[in-house]
């Protein structure tokens, strides 16, 4: 095994048991430092691959912006850690099944595919390429995710509208 | 032995930029409370040693020897983690923060910057991104509606201005064309970028303010509301390390503005270096003197101003900027 290759295996390790962590903690700012943990080591994953750029916009976005927007959520609201219950058949049924069919997969992949055997080597790509690959390649599809976001805008911008409009005497909170 | 010879090289520039750092961090607090002292017409710390000059060491003596207290309450080991948090991101900034063009020393070129990323401009905005959790975990996990308050305050603000932080800086790397912090020093070598993106610099050198939380934004921490702020329950080094964060976070800030508006180290006859340090104590100095000179916003003023003033001028200097771009060619 090569150096990047231990490398791999100790952050692939480090990302799994965070993510564990994450998903099984009762208190819910626990979970989310967890979660950074994880997004932390996958945007190492990211520069392990030599896509430093990709990394730095995980980091940016992910553990810096929509994680921070969980957190404050979870701060406003004080939720208390919610006490033990039992859900019920009809909720961990489906979820058992489908992710059951996941390992299965997993596993099909891993054991069959010739392309898990090769090493990866690492590459470099620099932000210049990687902007020029995705805009001449798959412009149609980033025109595609962009207009969601702006349906997603204009259908927050309209909630938060109504919600100014029955509040009635709140006429300073505009923002 | 190559290796070892630029292993050694880095672990002497990481050494001698923590200590500049540190040093000038303890000075910058002494200048402050000087330069304050004197815009409100007193004579501001002046008792240990020479003007005052012993000042910083008699805090850290005071802070370190002061008892760590942890609230019976709080959530140990975030309320541990978080002045970390905070002060660590802030000095890791200055990795990617080049002080200087290459020199050679015994026939070896050594250049002056710990490493220079070709996303370098990136890396700045993760770690600035990732000190919000220093403040919200610290403020959360103190368990006082004080530090609570600070730090929802804190999160806010933060990411509100982080974005106009991040869009004032997209025409600077249209015109340097690089994310890296030493192509974009380099792309001012005729001219510094402040004369053709004056839009920009303002928008930076506001949010700026606003992420170190700095008077006239300093609500996360406002004294006469919440005790405070985020900070609160803290005391002793810990107490410190958030201190020492703010103002590792004025040079960061400094250093930022001198590499993508001021032209970084250029400046005639004095060595690069010393013209660095002349660009970040002139900003930080601006800094403080905003502080004496302007009130706390308000809540909403502080949002307003983020959302509705700061981020629509800086989309539109983009588009500007790309408009100008595509008609020179």
């Amino acid at each position: 095994m090569t150096v990047y290759g231990a490398v791999f295996y100790i952050l692939a390790g480090v990302i799994l048991i965070a993510t564990g962590l994450a998903i099984t903690r009762r208190n819910l700012v626990h979970s989310i430092v967890y979660l950074v943990i994880s997004f932390f080591g996958s945007a190492m994953l990211y520069y392990l691959f030599g896509a430093p750029l990709l990394a730095a916009l995980e980091i940016i976005i992910y553990a810096g912006a929509i994680m921070v927007l969980f957190l404050f959520i979870i701060m406003m609201l004080r939720v208390e850690p919610s006490a033990l219950r039992k859900p019920t058949l009809r909720q961990w049924l489906p979820a058992g099944v489908l992710g059951l069919i996941y390992v299965a997969v997993a596993i099909l992949v891993v054991t069959t595919d010739p392309g898990s055997q090769t090493i990866l080597e690492t590459a470099l790509a620099r932000p210049r390429v990687f902007g020029r690959f995705l805009f001449q390649r798959y412009w149609l599809s980033v025109e595609i995710v962009s207009f969601l976001l702006l349906i997603a805008l204009v259908g927050a911008l309209y909630l938060g509208k109504a919600f100014v409009k029955e509040g009635g005497d709140q006429k300073e909170d505009q923002s | 032995m190559d290796w070892m010879i630029g292993f050694a090289i880095l672990i002497v520039k990481l050494g001698v930029v923590l200590v500049g750092l540190l040093l000038l961090a303890a000075y910058l607090v002494l200048l402050e409370r000087k330069f304050l002292g004197r815009l409100q017409i007193r004579y501001g710390p002046n008792r240990a040693g020479k003007f005052g000059l012993l000042q910083p060491l008699a805090d850290t003596i005071k802070m370190l020897t002061k008892e760590d207290i942890v609230p019976e309450a709080a959530d140990r080991v975030l309320f541990l983690l978080a002045p970390a948090v905070v002060a660590a991101e802030a000095l890791l900034i200055f990795a990617v923060v080049p002080f200087g063009a290459s020199v050679t020393l015994l026939g070896k070129k050594i250049p002056l910057v710990i490493t220079d990323l070709n996303v370098g401009l990136l890396y700045v905005f993760a770690l600035a991104s990732l000190g919000v959790y220093g403040v919200a975990l610290g403020g959360w996990a103190s368990n006082s509606k004080y530090s609570l308050l600070g730090g929802i305050r804190g999160a806010a603000q933060m990411i509100s201005y982080e974005l106009s932080l991040g869009l004032s800086l997209v025409p600077i790397v249209m015109l340097a064309r690089s994310f890296s912090l030493l192509d974009i020093v380099r792309a001012q070598a005729h001219y510094p970028f402040i004369l053709v993106q004056p839009v920009s610099f303002m928008i930076f050198f506001i949010s700026a303010m606003a992420e170190t939380k700095r008077i006239p934004f300093d609500l996360p921490e406002a004294e006469n509301e919440l005790g405070a702020g985020y900070h609160t329950e803290y005391s002793g080094m810990r107490f410190g390390l958030f201190f020492l964060g703010e103002y590792v976070n004025l040079q960061v800030f400094g250093a930022l503005v001198a590499v993508f508006f001021l032209g970084g180290w250029r400046g005639p006859f004095l060595p690069p270096v010393v013209w660095f340090l002349i660009k970040i104590l002139v900003i930080s100095i601006l800094m403080i003197w905003v502080r004496g000179t302007l009130p706390r916003l308000r809540y909403d003023q502080l949002m307003h101003l983020g959302w509705k003033v700061l981020v629509p001028l800086a989309l539109l200097n983009i588009v500007a900027t790309g408009f100008v771009l595509l008609i020179i060619g």
